[in-house]
């Protein structure tokens, strides 16, 4: 077990560390430098404030010293500044994520709950012909684009029926509107794999022997299934959480909600290199904790994952 | 009792008739491919001859017939300008299409190229570009994207770059995996010892036996350029108007949804059913290379 966790977190960190050296590898491959790249639009510019700006933000220095000076400021939560607004991007992300957060972990929050039901429905119902739906159901929800969904829901709601207002006025619909527009996105790739999961349960030899004992489908769904499926549907869990902001930034845009969105838009409107390299750091390391958590907890899941290689049951799922 | 009964039902179907059922099955999976391959051919001839299917101008429009609903003369309506809406959507296939293509293309190409090298160039390899791989998953490929489209200027090509990179990661973790299984295959111990070298077994012998599957990514991947392309290209990172493209086109129906539902509703459904049949194809190939 502590092997486990310690190779886990150790590979966590090496992904992290990984992240910020290719971004910022991939910042000095850009042509120009990011104060040159931001002040690219502004044709009244003269060299002298582009050398300014740059020693003022630390871009003269040699690269080693930037990239070790970054790398020191990130370990003391230190982003850089945004090059727009002069303001630390740490600051800037931080002033907007709770708007974000709530609605990417409502929408989370939906997209399970969304991806269970159609699920366990489409598992339990007697009716091939609803079993086909249901089971369509999340390809379906995969190729709908998120700010087509938001838009249409828009029109039918804000101007066809009226309950609605087209800007977020904090009434009830206008809360989980966006939510259930961003949940039904990111829903269907965990329903997907439950699905698929879920059937190769159902061909193993337990279930003919809960069925045999006379269990019900639901008890047999809900105590046994559910739980040996569980784990592949843990794993694309934890990978929707990158879905999962770029569908925020879509449906913020499209609900004009204020949030991350809209910082990332002017980030790269104004074509703001650090804020820009901010955000993607943040989201990187949220996606590693995120997985890292999954990773940790799977073992709560299914303790077979402990074992060395082969040592485990014979019906080990999915191998 | 009833689990007798359904044993034995299922019994006698498989003995019935194998070999009719398999036939069966085919039948139905080659009618299934041409439901799909039909009229996505259909969609790659809007790209090829937009000409030959909408009658209008896509970019000049008649002043005195903007905002028309959808009828027989305007299949998806007219929009602001009184440019018909189908006409633009035929007409901004191929833009989206190409900028998919170019995105398809930069993530089939480098992710060959990495999971090849993870799974022939030795361990130390492997290890390193799995790692690389990791931390192209652990960025989201909407942020990917928005990096490339930030550091040059926003456009198709930036986009359809951009968009690529962020597909690389499941591109060389298909190919990595059909390539490891492949390459433990007799035959192709055969060939290295028929005096084949790294290379012509692997252009000759592996690669080819291992593109089942990466064609069958090769369509999903498509359809999920597809939907980030036209997500970019609404937020305004594509293509710059007058240009029909199919995201552009509903960011600028979206400024006349009180007035004309047409403008967004229906150039959407257009992208959700490509997607979907993109999808379906993949489903397809993956069942037909999969014995």
């Amino acid at each position: 077990m502590g092997r486990y966790v310690a190779l886990r977190i150790g590979q966590a960190l090496l992904v992290v560390w990984l992240a910020y050296t290719v971004i910022f590898l991939a910042v000095q491959l850009l042509p120009g430098d990011p104060v040159t790249i931001f002040l690219s639009t502004d044709a009244a510019v003269d060299q002298a404030t582009i050398d300014n700006m740059k020693r003022q933000y630390g871009y003269d220095q040699p690269l080693p010293v930037q990239y070790f000076a970054q790398l020191g400021g990130l370990l003391h939560g230190d982003v850089g500044y945004s090059l727009a607004s002069g303001e630390p991007v740490a600051a800037r992300i931080g002033g907007v994520i709770g708007s974000t957060l709530a609605l990417a972990l409502s929408a989370f929050a939906t997209a399970v709950g969304l991806a269970l039901a159609v699920v366990a429905a489409a598992t339990l119902t007697r009716s091939a012909a609803l079993r086909k739906l249901l089971t369509n159901l999340p390809p379906l929800f995969a190729a709908v684009p998120v700010f087509w969904l938001g838009l249409v829901l828009l029109e039918l709601l804000s101007i066809r029926w009226g309950v609605m207002s087209l800007f977020p006025d904090g009434s009830f619909l206008s809360l989980a509107v966006p939510v259930f527009v961003l949940g039904v996105h990111v829903s269907a790739p965990i329903a997907q794999v439950l699905l698929k999961s879920i059937d190769t349960v159902y061909n193993q030899p337990f279930i003919d022997v809960l069925r045999a004992k006379g269990a019900s489908a639901a008890w047999i769904f809900f105590h046994h299934a559910l739980k040996n499926a569980a784990g592949p549907a843990a794993t694309i869990t934890g990978i929707t959480v990158g879905t999962l902001l770029a569908g925020s930034v879509i449906t913020e845009t499209v609900f004009a909600r204020s949030g991350l969105g809209a910082v990332v838009l002017q980030a790269v409107t104004t074509q703001d290199v650090p804020l820009v390299q901010g955000l993607v750091l943040l989201t990187a390391t949220v996606f590693v904790a995120v997985n890292l958590l999954v990773d940790l907890l799977y073992p709560l899941l299914d303790p077979r994952i402990l074992k060395s290689n082969g040592q485990g049951s014979p019906r080990a799922l999915g191998v | 009792m009833t689990l007798q009964f359904n044993e034995t039902e299922t019994t006698t179907t498989t003995t019935a008739g194998p070999v009719r059922g398999a036939a069966r099955r085919a039948g139905a999976g080659r009618a299934r491919l041409w439901l799909t391959a039909v009229p996505l051919l259909l969609v790659l001839c809007w790209a090829l001859f937009p000409a030959l299917f909408s009658w209008q101008d896509p970019i000049a429009g008649v002043g005195a017939e903007k905002f028309q609903p959808p009828s027989g003369g305007h299949w998806f309506g007219t929009d602001h300008l009184g440019r018909d809406v189908y006409t633009r959507v035929v007409h901004g296939t191929s833009q989206t299409l190409l900028t998919a293509g170019l995105a398809v293309l930069v993530g089939l190409v480098a992710g060959t190229a990495v999971g090849l090298a993870a799974a022939t160039a030795g361990r130390a390899a492997d290890a390193a570009t799995m790692r690389l791989v990791d931390v192209l998953l652990a960025v989201p490929g909407f942020l990917i994207s928005l990096i490339v489209v930030t550091a040059f200027e926003p456009g198709p090509v930036s986009l359809g770059v951009g968009v690529g990179i962020a597909s690389i990661a499941s591109f060389a973790r298909v190919v990595r995996s059909e390539v490891l299984r492949v390459r433990n295959l007799d035959f192709v111990e055969a060939a290295f010892l028929s005096g084949g070298t790294y290379r012509t077994v692997i252009l000759r012998h592996i690669l080819p036996n291992a593109t089942g599957p990466v064609l069958a990514l090769l369509a999903v991947d498509l359809g999920a350029a597809i939907l980030a392309i036209s997500g970019l290209g609404f937020l305004g990172f594509g293509a710059p108007p007058p240009t029909p493209e199919w995201g552009l086109l509903i960011a600028e129906g979206r400024q006349y949804l009180g007035s004309a539902w047409w403008m967004t509703s229906l150039p959407g459904l257009v992208i959700v059913a490509t997607v979907v049949l993109l999808a379906g194809l993949g489903r397809q190939l993956l069942k037909i290379f999969r014995f």
